[in-house]
Formats: structure tokens, C-alpha cells, sequence
């Protein structure tokens, strides 16, 4: 038996791995056919993204509203369901953290980013939340209504943004008042990123636990596994999915906090620039999974910061590093065919 | 059996370290030491034949020069990415003057990485530094486009044989609602009847919506259209489509519509950025705020088309003559807006450095629209 466990995890371990070099692969092909030389652009790739310690900080800080939002993805896929709202739930957890600092009534910086925080997942929670409870009570499909609600929650966010909450001292640009210095979120000691890194991470162990070592998981779990099995046991599927979905949404909107606390100092149009969307990408890449949520952002994230090297030293377009995500994401997703089979081997051996 | 793939999957690692080790010196800058290294970042795609199109002209422009090293990266978003990619600029490119053309790069992106670094300079599209505010290794500049604008209403004005005029502009903010009444001040110059119905997409970049906008203008006897988005190729492509004249913005789009294209407001970036450059490899020091219009070279319209008539030619060089001449105000009383309060007394003018002209919040007499 050990021998079988042992294989699951060089499995599990060589998949992705394998996934990965096919996509370079891949795309080795598609660089030579626009012209450039694909070796040298997996050494620039391995340069930007990793090769010196300014790269890692620029890949670890392209990572960070990524894991968060991925987790709005992975934590109701437990549940079973397939949520694609990040996006919006970022946006309005940005604005719902403006208003928070605008109208905390102590200057005490750590108490009004808790409250910015707080804010930021609970205005992003009931967003997502409205999606669960559509799903559960209306029996809508929740993928297109998380959807939907994104395409609200933006044209709501532009609408506040630029109307109601507009700064008038912001001429060209429509911002909002700004939460100022005193309360913005600063950087992690010793590297150039910002503290969203740090959230992401703490929160990606938080909800790997309570996934896997908690009531609420392992209930979540199975109603995702088999709904009317679970229902069929009790477990109250509403309020998993709910919760659930409260989570998720809660996670996103922590993500448009850091934005607004670490980055822009308040919310406009910038907060809307699709990591909701990558999120997605990477919450598939990671099969769900919340501590493989944080290789999978750092690999992106390194994908991101090494596109501008491949730009700017090979004169490749910015698509090129969507190119390589597209594939990647084709590949991993294919790669999980084998899985079952591979591990049928393991079976066979030991 | 397992142990194959662990002992494979060490040697593929073992072999594809070898390969980067190999091949990392290739991945190091090819240019020389000497050679000055020009950042430029675009907010979009470099070949939108619009806003970002122009500046990448200008880099262009820069990039013939001789000791000078010119690098690029388009569709970098105003988050902490700019941030990054102007660090990556200077720490892997060697970079030492940057240009992060989109307007919302400036604060805080620029202001925060010009403090990292302060021995590059940073010069930014926008006007929007502030003395003693902003560290002094960064720059703004902008173009007083609306007298582009103004002599292409004067085209449109002339040639539009329904007098009615459209304009899809992105957001109601200053600098297009100043391009909006410029045009429209210059085509009733030309004809006093002339009006301009305005469409809000929203956003700068929204395809479909810009093409929406253009057809339900023409559909309303529209026959010129100009616009104020990032990349006015779907609006150009319309109008051609359509039949209708239009009038181009940012750079030149004549390629699109090689029938109607009358004449267009363009930046003249390939100017502005070689005098930049070249000061800068002199070691001057560049001013830190930077604003002109046509008399500066900073903006330009593109040659007329195939139907642009005399007259219509006539009366614009008459006035490109008088505001290269610095004798002519674009905005002077006495000035209605389109909701008939009095804008500016009669006798009285706003030239081009006036700061209540940076706030406008108004639509001139002769503009069918609203700012909310």
C-alpha cells in the first residue's frame, strides 16, 4: 500500500508537471512560427519571471490579487458549483472598502483597514451570495448568473464611481475621494510587494483547513460530491451552499480591498482590469485545490512578468503570453485524463 | 515501476536546467553599454490606429535615432503591473528615460516608482505634474489637441451637406468635452446652423458599442463623424461602410476609410519624443511640464482627403495660419452652452493655459447632448 500512495503522489506531482513542459512545447512551436527563437525565449521567460530577485518580486505581486480571486472559483466547486463572478465581486469589495474608509469615524489606520476589509468581503460575499441563492432557491444556473451579476456590479461600480461618489478634483480620470496615505496597506518587509500577497496565502491555508479538517468541509464536500446523497443525509444544502458561496465572494472582495488599500488608494476604473477572470483560469489549473491555488498564481503571475521581456527583447505581441495560458490551460485540463489511468498502473504494480 | 518516472523526471530537470544555464547569456540585453535604453508602455494594442498607435509612431521616431535603444510593451494595465514593468525596464533592460504613455499611469504608478528610482526620468502623457508635489525626475506633457479639433470642425462643418454632425466620445470628462466643443465651434465657424449630436460609450475602448454609436448616427442623417476613443478604427470603418465622411483622432486613420476620411486631429508624438530624446542624450534637463499645440508641434491634423473642397481648405489654413501665429482664441465670448447659460461674457477670451478651461463641464451652443 505504500508503494500505492507513493505513486499517487509522484502522480499528482508529475502531471502537472508534465503538463507544463508539453505547453512550453507547444508553444516553442508558436514562437518559432512568429519568427523568434523559442529557446531564447524560455531563457527570457525564466529571466523575467524568475531569474533574479526583482523578478521574483514582480511575479509574487502579479500573483497576489490572483490567488485571491481564484479562491471565489475554487471554494464553491466544492460545493459543485461553478461560479465565474470574481471579477465583480473585486470590483464592488474595492468600492465597498472606499466607503468604509471615507466613513470610519476613528483615524486609527489598522482599525479602518480591518473595517476596509471587512467591508470589501462582505459587500463582495452578498454578491456571490445572491448567485448561490438563486441557484439553490430559484434553481438558476449559477455559472451565467455570477456572470450577470459581474456585468451589473461593474456598470454599478462605473455608475457610482463616476456619479454619486466621483472626487471633483478628479478631472480627467473619475476616481472616488481617496482613503489616504495614513491607511494605506504597505509593503511585506525586506520585497517590493504589497500585503494582498501575505492575505492570499493566509487565506488559501485558511480554506484548505476548513476544506479538508472541518464539519463544514467535509458536509460541503459531499453535497458537491452528490447532492441528493447528501440531502438525503441531512445536511442542510442551502445553507452549505450559501455559505459557501458567502466565502467565495467574501474572498474576491478581499482582493478589491488590496487593490484599493495597497495600490490605486481608491476606486476607479484601474480596479477593473480582469483578475477576476484569471482567477478562474487559475482556480481550474489548480483542480480547486486552495493550497495549489498558490504555485498555479506564482506560475502565472512569473507568465505575466516575463511577457514584457518577451515583448521587449523578441518584439513578440502582448498575446503571446495569453497564447501560453490558453495552452496551458488545454493541456492541464487534458492531462487529468490520464490521471486514472496512471494511477490504475500504480494499483497494478503494487 | 514508480521509481521510472521519478528517475525520468530528474533527468528532464537535470537537462532542462543545463539548457537554461546554457542559454541564459542569450537572454541577456543585446545592445550596447553605451547606448541610452527608452522605455515606452502602452495602456492598449500598439497598433489600434488610435491613441496608443500614436505614441508607439513617436517611439518609433525615437528608435532612428543614433545611440539609442528603444524597447516596448503594449496592454499593460494602470495597476501595480505598470509598476513592475517600468522596474523591469530599469533593472533588466537598463532603461534610464521612460515614457508610460497612458494618462492613468501617473498616480500613483509613476509617482511611486520615480521615487524607487530617481536617477531615471520619467516623462508622462498627461500635464500632470505638480512643482513640489511630484519628485523631479518626473515629467508630464500634453497637446492642446482641440485646435486640431477645431480646424477638423471647420472641414466637417464645410463639408457636411445635412449641417448635422456626429461625435462617439468615450466619458464626459474635460478633455473630451473640450474636443467636442472645439469641433463643434470650428464647424460653425464654417456654418452657423452646423450642430453636433454627441453619444457617451461609456468607456475608451468598447468596439461594439462605438460601432452601435456610429450607425444610429448616420441612421439619423448624419454625414460626418469624428470621435473621442482610444482606438477610432471601428468608427472610421462604419462611416466608410456607411458612405459617410469622417474625421480621424490620435493618429491617422486615412488608411480606413480612403473615401471619406476628410482630415484628423493627430498627436504629433514623433516630434515631441525626438526633441525629448535628443535633449535628454545632451544630458539637458527636461522641463518638467510641457504643453503646446499646433504652434509647438505638439499636434498636427492629417493631410485632406480626396473630398475635402477649396473652400473648405481655404478657411482652414486661414485659421492653422492664425493659431501658428498665436492670434487666434478657439474660446471667446460670446459663448452659450448648449443649455443656454452664459459661458463667457462677449470681450472676453480663455486662452490656452487657462485652468477653467481643465474643468470644463459644459457642451457648447450647437452640441446636441448632455455631460451627465
Amino acid at each position: 500500500m505504500r508503494n500505492a500512495r507513493q505513486h499517487e503522489i509522484v502522480v499528482t506531482l508529475c502531471l502537472p508537471t508534465g503538463a507544463l513542459l508539453v505547453s512550453l512545447l507547444v508553444f516553442g512551436v508558436f514562437v518559432a512560427c512568429s519568427g523568434a527563437n523559442p529557446l531564447a525565449a524560455y531563457a527570457l521567460m525564466y529571466q523575467g519571471g524568475f531569474g533574479t530577485w526583482f523578478s521574483w518580486q514582480n511575479t509574487l505581486q502579479r500573483a497576489a490579487p490572483l490567488i485571491l480571486t481564484a479562491l471565489c472559483t475554487a471554494i464553491p466547486a466544492q460545493l459543485g458549483l461553478v461560479i465565474i463572478g470574481g471579477e465583480g465581486a473585486l470590483v464592488l469589495g474595492g468600492l465597498g472598502a472606499v466607503v468604509m474608509a471615507l466613513h470610519f469615524p476613528v483615524g486609527v489606520p489598522w482599525l479602518v483597514q480591518l473595517a476596509m476589509a471587512l467591508a470589501g468581503m462582505v459587500v463582495g460575499g452578498l454578491l456571490i451570495l445572491v448567485a448561490g441563492a438563486l441557484r439553490h432557491y430559484r434553481g438558476v444556473n449559477e455559472t451565467i448568473s455570477s456572470l450577470l451579476l459581474t456585468y451589473i456590479a461593474i456598470a454599478g461600480f462605473h455608475h457610482l464611481v463616476e456619479g454619486p461618489m466621483r472626487d471633483p478634483a478628479s478631472l480627467n480620470k473619475p476616481s472616488t475621494a481617496a482613503i489616504g496615505d495614513a491607511n494605506m496597506l504597505g509593503l511585506l518587509p525586506g520585497m517590493d510587494v504589497h500585503w494582498g500577497l501575505l492575505y492570499g496565502l493566509v487565506a488559501c491555508v485558511v480554506v484548505y483547513i476548513l476544506m479538508s479538517r472541518t464539519v463544514f468541509g467535509f458536509a460541503a464536500r459531499m453535497a458537491g460530491g452528490n447532492a441528493r446523497a447528501a440531502q438525503l443525509s441531512g445536511l442542510p444544502i442551502g445553507r452549505l451552499i450559501l455559505t459557501g458561496c458567502f466565502l467565495a465572494g467574501a474572498a474576491a472582495g478581499l482582493a478589491g480591498m488590496v487593490e484599493v488599500a495597497a495600490v490605486h488608494g481608491r476606486a476607479n476604473a484601474s480596479l477593473v482590469v480582469g483578475y477576476g477572470y484569471t482567477g478562474i483560469l487559475v482556480a481550474f489549473l489548480a483542480r480547486h485545490h486552495a493550497l495549489a491555488i498558490i504555485p498555479v498564481a506564482v506560475l502565472l503571475g512569473g507568465i505575466g512578468a516575463s511577457g514584457g521581456l518577451l515583448q521587449r527583447r523578441l518584439g513578440l505581441p502582448d498575446a503571446t503570453v495569453l497564447v501560453l495560458q490558453g495552452i496551458l490551460f488545454v493541456v492541464i485540463l487534458a492531462s487529468e485524463a490520464l490521471r486514472d489511468r496512471l494511477q490504475l498502473l500504480g494499483k497494478t504494480a503494487s | 515501476m514508480p521509481y521510472d518516472h521519478t528517475l525520468s523526471r530528474r533527468a528532464l530537470l537535470r537537462g532542462a536546467a543545463t539548457t537554461a544555464a546554457g542559454l541564459y547569456a542569450a537572454a541577456l540585453p543585446v545592445w550596447a553599454a553605451n547606448q541610452t535604453v527608452v522605455g515606452f508602455i502602452y495602456v492598449g494594442p500598439r497598433d489600434d490606429f488610435g491613441y496608443n498607435q500614436a505614441h508607439a509612431q513617436g517611439a518609433a521616431a525615437v528608435a532612428k535615432l543614433p545611440g539609442v535603444k528603444v524597447v516596448e510593451e503594449e496592454k499593460v494595465p494602470e495597476t501595480a503591473d505598470v509598476q513592475k514593468t517600468m522596474g523591469s525596464m530599469i533593472t533588466l533592460d537598463g532603461a534610464t528615460l521612460l515614457f508610460p504613455t497612458s494618462f492613468g499611469y501617473f498616480d500613483p504608478h509613476v509617482l511611486k516608482v520615480a521615487t524607487q528610482y530617481p536617477q531615471v526620468t520619467f516623462l508622462h502623457a498627461g500635464g500632470l505634474y505638480q512643482e513640489g508635489k511630484h519628485p523631479k525626475n518626473v515629467g508630464s506633457y500634453f497637446g492642446y489637441i482641440d485646435e486640431a479639433q477645431y480646424l477638423a470642425g471647420i472641414v466637417a462643418g464645410h463639408t457636411s451637406r445635412s449641417g448635422k454632425l456626429g461625435f462617439v466620445a468615450a466619458k464626459p470628462i474635460p478633455q473630451v468635452l473640450r474636443n467636442i466643443n472645439a469641433f463643434t465651434l470650428g464647424a460653425r465657424a464654417a456654418k452657423p446652423q452646423t450642430t453636433t449630436q454627441v453619444i457617451f460609450t461609456g468607456d475608451w475602448a468598447l468596439p461594439v458599442k462605438e460601432a452601435e454609436a456610429t450607425n444610429s448616427l448616420v441612421d439619423q442623417g448624419i454625414d460626418v463623424i469624428t470621435c473621442h476613443v482610444d482606438s477610432p478604427k471601428v468608427v472610421m470603418e462604419t462611416c466608410e461602410r456607411r458612405g459617410i465622411f469622417c474625421s480621424g483622432y490620435h493618429a491617422s486613420q486615412a488608411a480606413l476609410a480612403p473615401k471619406g476620411y476628410l482630415t484628423g486631429a493627430e498627436w504629433n508624438w514623433e516630434g515631441v519624443y525626438t526633441d525629448f530624446v535628443k535633449r535628454f542624450q545632451a544630458g539637458e534637463k527636461l522641463p518638467n511640464l510641457v504643453r503646446g499645440g499646433l504652434k509647438e508641434g505638439m499636434v498636427r491634423i492629417s493631410p485632406y482627403g480626396p473630398a475635402v473642397g477649396e473652400p473648405a481648405r481655404q478657411q482652414t489654413e486661414a485659421a492653422r495660419a492664425q493659431l501658428m501665429a498665436g492670434t487666434f482664441v478657439i474660446f471667446k465670448g460670446p459663448l452659450q452652452s448648449n443649455t443656454g447659460a452664459t459661458i463667457i461674457p462677449a470681450g472676453e477670451q480663455r486662452v490656452q493655459t487657462d485652468l477653467s478651461l481643465e474643468a470644463m463641464d459644459w457642451l457648447v451652443a450647437g452640441v446636441i447632448g448632455s455631460t451627465k
